[in-house]
């Protein structure tokens, strides 16, 4: 804790404040609210309820307008200070506003109306989580399914990646055939195709093979990339041929080589691997949107994305439903991040 | 244990010719090391033994049988490499189980097996780390116990003391001798360094360019070497070259004249010669043959300048250099009184020079009266 009490205060000037320090610490202020922020708001907003999410001017806390419920209406009312024409002030919900008049009543004496120009009253505001943006989902749509789809998506899909991938690497760096360098090259040469460009081929492809409207067709065509064979080829050069002969001599099958010493050495350039994949996964949305159709078979996405309804959003589901999607890549990225630096570190250096 | 044979082996890779056909015979249970130059292809050679690379042409052969298509595991042969090799994820255990694991050997006599080698090679407390937590000693130590678990016929030793200090590799030296004594199985063994060969080996094998230049026991390499290369290899510090011209020949040897104006050639060589007078030569005489005083009966003088001396207190080397400029290292018991700059006069036997040839394989002027030499290969 005192490193890191160290580490975030420290200053070049000693005493007082360099201009470097100003500098490097306005530049990483303007980086923590640019990258930052969207994010916090997110978060924020999605404890707003839905009232307080249409408000103007729009609010950072959830700390929206106050809200009685009278008996004999169905909404909550917004409840206002109201200053009456003999001085006093009284908290009142408003009924009606027609123009700049608005009809207000004393939740005390339900029958009592008053008419008040909207210059006379101010909002009652109270902190309030709308948690129920959360609670609610659960029991309105069937997010359980969309989690359980995006879940088994991801994690198959993750697993043949790193599988195939690392069966494709240990041939490009191990073994030496004709053509070896044409075909690692032919891999790489894929990254330059973007993946708009092949969706139709692709659908027809899965189509054909009856995938349409099944995880399996957002699975395979995902399975083998070109990032994952490079990023793990160029691990596995670092590990030394000796290793394998040493292997061989042990009598232990090609299969055996790869299973039991080339997997385990490559561990942390298929944790890198993995994550990547995590993330590409869940996060997929062209691809899945083309495929599944029908909305047992949606991930969290997809799901998102139909909440959108045409003439109305239910922004507060939606937003509660968005941070809900985006926990699980952040708690991946935030325990293994350190697998990404070395990974990438020890794979780009030889 | 199993004896081994090379048979006019070739290797090539695309258009190079890295051995060029070789011919050896291995015994069994003897301790064969192959000794060159980096490049000379001796760890090609080891790795076509073991498997790990194909023969381009000839045949090996194990205990009398064609193995040219056998795969390394089914050979029987296990290897140390020269990085050891040791698998990082596995603990010491697990690397000299793994090949017993892969021919399904039941769990108790792996356990059995593993734990007897590791009391031959004081591993026992060791068992349970990774080779990352072991010092350069033990990694070797877990390497050789990794080949001993496989009771293999032949061990092969890629350069495996190369990594280590010099104080531990003449301990392990000493280490893999007893082990070879106490196993008696055979061994090959490769390195660039000629003291390993020559303290270890049953017989040395030289390798120059991918071609065997002389195959013996380490005396008789020493005392009776093939050509220039094999002399001026085997034996530190190095053997001096004299370039010089035969002045005669006659039954009791050839006579030798050098340009250096102070040689004194009274003794002729005794070695055969049917050369014409006239012609060049290349006389060796090895550092510790010399000797600083006038030369006697039998005896060839010299006279030098002390360029620099180094005193070791044992020993000392004194480098000199003639008046043709070329370079004389001699080697004395004790210490010398000698300075730098000084002028002294060297001798040395008639019977310990080497003559060769002035070609490019250097051979050497066959013997009159082979000296006893230990077992000639």
């Amino acid at each position: 804790m005192v490193n890191l009490a160290r580490m975030l205060s420290a200053t070049r000037g000693r005493g007082r404040l360099d201009w470097t320090d100003w500098a490097s610490y306005g530049y990483l202020l303007v980086g923590l609210v640019l990258m930052f922020g969207p994010v916090l708001w997110l978060v924020l907003s999605s404890f707003k309820s839905a009232a307080a999410l249409n408000e103007f001017p729009p609010q950072l806390l959830p700390y929206g307008q106050a809200t009685v419920t009278l008996p004999g209406k169905s909404e909550p009312l917004p409840l206002y200070r109201v200053k009456l024409p003999d001085g006093s002030t009284r908290a009142m919900v408003e009924l009606r506003r027609i123009g700049i008049e608005a009809t207000m009543i004393d939740p005390s004496q339900p029958t009592e109306e008053v008419k008040v120009n909207i210059r006379d009253r101010e909002k009652v505001r109270e902190f309030h989580l709308a948690l129920e943006n959360y609670t609610e989902i659960f029991g309105k749509f069937d997010f359980m399914r969309f989690l359980w789809n995006s879940v088994f998506i991801t994690i198959v899909a993750t697993l043949f990646t790193l599988i195939f991938n690392a069966m494709a690497a240990f041939a490009l760096s191990k073994y030496r055939f004709g053509g070896e360098k044409w075909v690692f090259l032919i891999i790489i040469s894929t990254l330059m195709i973007p993946p708009t460009i092949i969706l139709v081929p692709n659908f027809l492809v899965v189509s054909e093979l009856g995938m349409l409207n099944s995880p399996w067709g957002v699975i395979w065509p995902a399975v083998a990339t070109p990032t994952g064979v490079f990023l793990l080829r160029q691990y596995m050069l670092t590990i030394p041929d000796e290793l394998l002969d040493a292997a061989r001599m042990d009598h232990a099958s090609e299969w055996k080589i790869f299973w039991r010493i080339i997997l385990p050495l490559s561990a942390p350039a298929l944790a890198v691997l993995a994550i990547f994949s995590v993330m590409w996964r869940w996060n997929d949305f062209l691809w899945p949107l083309i495929v599944l159709s029908r909305t047992e078979n949606f991930t969290l996405q997809l799901a998102l994305n139909a909440f959108q309804g045409e003439l109305t959003t239910q922004w507060h589901y939606l937003l509660a439903m968005t941070v809900l999607t985006l926990l699980p890549v952040t708690l991946v990225f935030a325990f293994l991040q350190r697998y990404i630096t070395t990974g990438i570190a020890s794979a780009g250096i030889k | 244990m199993a004896s081994l044979e090379l048979v006019g082996v070739v290797k090539r890779f695309d258009a190079t010719t890295v051995i060029q056909g070789v011919d050896l015979r291995v015994e069994d249970g003897e301790f064969v090391v192959f000794v060159g130059p980096s490049g000379c292809g001796k760890s090609t050679l080891l790795r076509m033994i073991s498997g790990l690379e194909a023969v381009t042409e000839g045949e090996l052969r194990i205990d009398g049988r064609r193995v040219n298509d056998v795969s390394a595991a089914e050979r029987g042969l296990a290897m140390v490499f020269q990085s050891y090799a040791l698998y990082p994820h596995m603990t010491v255990y697990q690397n000299m189980a793994f090949g017993l694991e892969n021919i399904r050997t039941p769990r108790s006599k792996i356990e059995t097996k593993v734990r007897a080698a590791a009391a031959l090679l004081h591993l026992d407390a060791l068992l349970h780390r990774r080779p990352t937590q072991l010092s350069g000693g033990q990694r070797q130590r877990v390497a050789i116990g990794r080949a001993i678990v496989r009771e293999p016929t032949v061990f092969l030793f890629d350069e495996p003391l190369s990594n280590l200090d010099a104080e531990l590799r003449v301990q392990m030296r000493t280490e893999i001798t007893a082990l070879h004594q106490r196993l008696k199985t055979t061994m090959i063994y490769v390195t660039h360094d000629q003291v390993e060969a020559m303290t270890m080996a049953d017989k040395i094998v030289v390798l120059r360019g991918g071609r065997v230049e002389q195959i013996g026991a380490p005396l008789a390499l020493y005392n009776l070497p093939r050509n220039r290369f094999v002399a001026g290899f085997i034996g530190s510090p190095r053997m001096n070259f004299l370039s010089v011209q035969v002045a005669g020949v006659g039954p009791d040897g050839v006579r030798i004249a050098s340009d250096a104006s102070a040689m004194n050639a009274a003794a002729p060589l005794p070695v055969r010669g049917d050369a014409a007078v006239g012609r060049r030569a290349t006389l060796g005489i090895r550092p510790e043959h010399i000797h600083l005083r006038r030369a006697s009966t039998g005896e060839v003088g010299l006279t030098a300048r002390i360029e620099s001396l180094e005193q070791l207190g044992a020993t000392s080397f004194l480098y000199c250099v003639l008046s043709t400029g070329e370079k004389l290292t001699v080697q004395m018991a004790g210490q010398v009184e000698s300075r730098r700059g000084e002028a002294v006069v060297v001798s040395f036997p008639a019977d310990r020079a080497h003559l060769f040839d002035e070609t490019d394989d250097g051979l050497a002027f066959e013997r009159l009266h082979p000296r006893a030499t230990g077992r000639a290969g």
